[in-house]
């Protein structure tokens, strides 16, 4: 497959990976925002073969994961309504509320509904004129532009039956709030490439000038994040911090003006509570004025007084910014797994405890060709 | 408006019903009518010509002793009925077929139940029905018993099917999930992920340009193929350890219920998966992992070291072996954990999936 191949290519990876290792001097700690960035170094084994020098921590990229659970239960209480047809992408449908998640809604005969694509739900609105549709508009910068572009199309269209819960959150105020937590110590940042393929990426400059720390905008594929490693590695050793692009065929200092004159026509910033985190100011989006009839929680003004119970044995928080690993969580692969998962870093896809368990990062393990290789035992995980 | 369907004799009587009606079901003359002038020719046979509660049936000499019968039974309730590469029908009989010959067992006898739903258009039942029949011809078992209801409208996605079946399995076969041993060769038949893949994209309404078709598939003859390259008469013990269809929950699923039977751990290389390129791509496009994609013609084969590369050229002579591969090994270590080495030399667990395949969000 084009594009994708070529970057999946062995030798290449191992050339990169031995000259990470002739260049590194001492203990580096870099960050990669993005949970799909998590998922894909993970898949391909890639953390176990960098050298013992490069520590990778893992970020709060992943809307599912940061998506506050007092949202979740707002989303099920829309989606119990017998007026309402609630669409969602996959993902949400397996986070836990409080009580339960809008698959146990879905049993229960809620109209609850997979899509796409944001402009599916317009369709399935122009199809039931007697119902709301109601959009989870969750996300990053990556999926902002096409949950605005929606509203708009319903606007022109004059579907008054569509509303959105909106949940989106933008990257930069989450790493300026990394970097002013005391505990956090992270090096250098690998930015979420989709995310800079939409807004660019000039807003980490002033980032990297501040914190003095090293940004490189990363893809997805072995290569893409060996060779960004790489550019950290060197900027890191040679004391500079700039903001470099690994992601030259996707990303543009500028980033998507269009998308991001849709965003902008839409959404304004807000103050928005990261779950696990807390609030981070002006980094979240919400509906402008002009669009405020499209906004779910206005449309249905009883979900605005939700109370939510957090499980105290989830620490997905920490986990989000890159303090702790999924496997020194006590309830790793015990009382949380993926089909009985206490927080949305267990459920989602991009969610780091759901990759260390879904590839094995648990115990030290010894496989025939004699490489010892972080795998997890069943034992242990069965307790 | 007349129906137009070539291998019924006399479509007549049903004429006047372009759709299924509760009184299809309903025991009587309707009944009688649908099932003579559309089921009845398609499975023209002695043996469900009998038309008694139960099919009596002979089976053939399996050597001294009593025969050992493999049975199985399995519903399909598949939507789309029809999809690029097939239909509900075909996957009914290959299915049940697969998991007969799955236990080494010569696939004989099936039997189909049908649960129409109310409104399910006479020609989509015309020609679910014919599959079936050809897809009998080609595996080379008899229908020989069945049943149909009709359940109201908004009751059954248009059409259910629940087939069982009878096979012999010849004497000296001991092919079970528990059999995996240390050293063992895994084997695939070919390419992974195609039927899941096809009908997410008429589900979804996903068009590539290249249309990706299921890959359902009667594997019976395959395995006999497989079961006679291997040196057979010179074991005390069965030439294959295992066989598994790749069904639901894909490659990953199989290799994780062997190695948790048997008590091993089994290895593969990611880069000796045959993955059509489509496919390769729809699950790029929609993140999802070819391993966990299901199939309905393809098989997973775990066969002694010594027997690996005669089981592998025979699979490949065979038409639904074409691209069979051996991708990995049992071992010792790591018991009930499957394990890959990634295609840049890492390694990764490939557990069961979770639950439901969910697309990516970005």
């Amino acid at each position: 497959m084009k594009y994708i191949d070529e970057y999946r290519d062995e030798a290449l990876t191992r050339n990169l990976l031995d000259e990470i290792r002739r260049t590194v001097t001492r203990h580096w700690t870099m960050m990669e925002v993005c949970g799909g960035q998590t998922h894909s170094i993970l898949r391909s084994g890639l953390d176990q073969l960098l050298p013992p020098e490069i520590e990778l921590v893992h970020g709060p990229g992943c809307p599912v994961c940061v998506t506050p659970l007092e949202l979740i239960d707002k989303a099920i209480a829309l989606a119990s309504r017998p007026d309402v047809i609630f669409v969602s992408y996959g993902d949400m449908l397996r986070v836990p509320g409080s009580e339960r998640d809008l698959f146990n809604v879905r049993a229960a005969g809620g109209n609850v509904r997979v899509v796409y694509s944001p402009l599916d739900s317009l369709k399935i609105a122009r199809e039931n004129p007697d119902k709301t549709v109601v959009f989870f508009g969750i996300g990053f910068e990556t999926t902002a532009p096409a949950n605005a572009m929606a509203v708009v199309q319903a606007k022109a269209q004059g579907i008054s039956n569509f509303a959105m819960l909106v949940s989106h959150v933008t990257v930069p105020p989450a790493i300026c709030a990394l970097m002013e937590s005391p505990d956090v110590r992270v090096d250098a940042f690998l930015a979420a490439g989709h995310v800079c393929t939409v807004m660019g990426y000039w807003e980490y400059e002033p980032l990297a000038k501040k914190y003095n720390v090293p940004v490189v905008v990363m893809a997805f594929e072995p290569v893409d994040i060996a060779r960004a490693i790489l550019m950290c590695v060197r900027q890191l050793e040679e004391g500079r911090a700039e903001v470099e692009n690994a992601y030259a065929r996707s990303v543009r200092r500028e980033g998507n003006v269009a998308a991001q004159r849709v965003i902008n026509e839409v959404f304004e910033p807000c103050d928005r509570p990261w779950r696990g985190i807390g609030v981070i100011p002006q980094s979240g989006y919400k509906f402008r004025e002009a669009y405020a009839a499209f906004d779910a929680e206005l449309r249905f003004p009883e979900v605005q007084t939700i109370a939510t119970k957090e499980s105290t044995l989830c620490m997905s928080g920490l986990v989000l910014q890159g303090l702790k690993k999924p496997n020194q969580c006590p309830a790793f692969g015990k009382e949380c797994t993926p089909q009985t998962p206490l927080g949305a870093t267990m459920v989602s896809s991009e969610g780091a405890c759901a990759a260390y368990y879904r590839y094995g990062r648990y115990a030290e393990l010894q496989t025939s060709n004699s490489q010892p290789q972080t795998l997890r035992s069943r034992e242990t995980a069965a307790g | 408006m007349p129906l137009q369907f070539s291998s019924w004799t006399c479509p007549l009587p049903l004429k006047h019903y372009p759709t299924v009606v509760m009184g299809h079901g309903s025991g009587g003359k309707m009944m009688a009518d649908l099932i003579q002038h559309l089921f009845a020719p398609l499975f023209n046979n002695e043996l469900l010509g009998q038309l008694g509660d139960a099919t009596v049936l002979d089976f053939p000499a399996n050597g001294p002793g009593p025969a050992r019968l493999a049975f199985t039974t399995d519903s399909f309730v598949v939507s789309p009925l029809i999809f690029p590469g097939g239909d509900i029908g075909e996957l009914a009989v290959n299915g049940t077929v697969n998991d007969l010959a799955m236990s080494g067992a010569r696939p004989l006898f099936l039997s189909a139940g049908f649960i129409l739903e109310e409104g399910l258009p006479m020609e989509t039942l015309g020609r679910i029905a014919t599959s079936v029949a050809a897809a009998c011809r080609e595996a080379g078992v008899q229908l020989v018993a069945g049943d149909t209801k009709v359940v109201n409208k908004g009751h059954g996605d248009g059409l259910y099917i629940n087939t069982s079946g009878l096979g012999v399995i010849p004497s000296g076969l001991d092919i079970a999930p528990n059999r995996a041993r240390p050293g063992d060769a895994v084997l695939v038949s070919g390419t992974l992920g195609d039927h899941g893949m096809a009908i997410m994209s008429v589900r979804e309404g996903l068009e590539f340009e290249t249309v990706i078709e299921s890959d359902t598939a009667p594997l019976n003859g395959l395995v006999e193929a497989m079961l006679a390259a291997t040196r057979g008469g010179e074991h005390t013990g069965s030439p294959i350890h295992c066989l598994r269809d790749a069904t639901r929950g894909g490659l990953a699923t199989v290799l994780n219920e062997l190695a948790t039977a048997s008590g091993v751990g089994i290895e593969f290389d990611e880069r000796r998966v045959p993955v059509n390129t489509a496919v390769h791509a729809a699950c790029e496009m929609l993140g999802f992992d070819p391993y966990y994609v299901a199939n309905e013609g393809k098989l997973v084969a775990i066969v002694p070291a010594a027997d690996a590369d005669a089981v592998l050229a025979a699979m490949r002579a065979h038409p639904f072996g074409q691209q069979a591969a051996r991708i990995g090994t049992v071992v010792a270590e790591h018991p009930r954990l499957v394990v890959a080495r990634t295609a840049i030399g890492g390694s990764r667990v490939v557990d069961l999936p979770a639950g439901e395949l969910l697309p990516r969000i970005c």
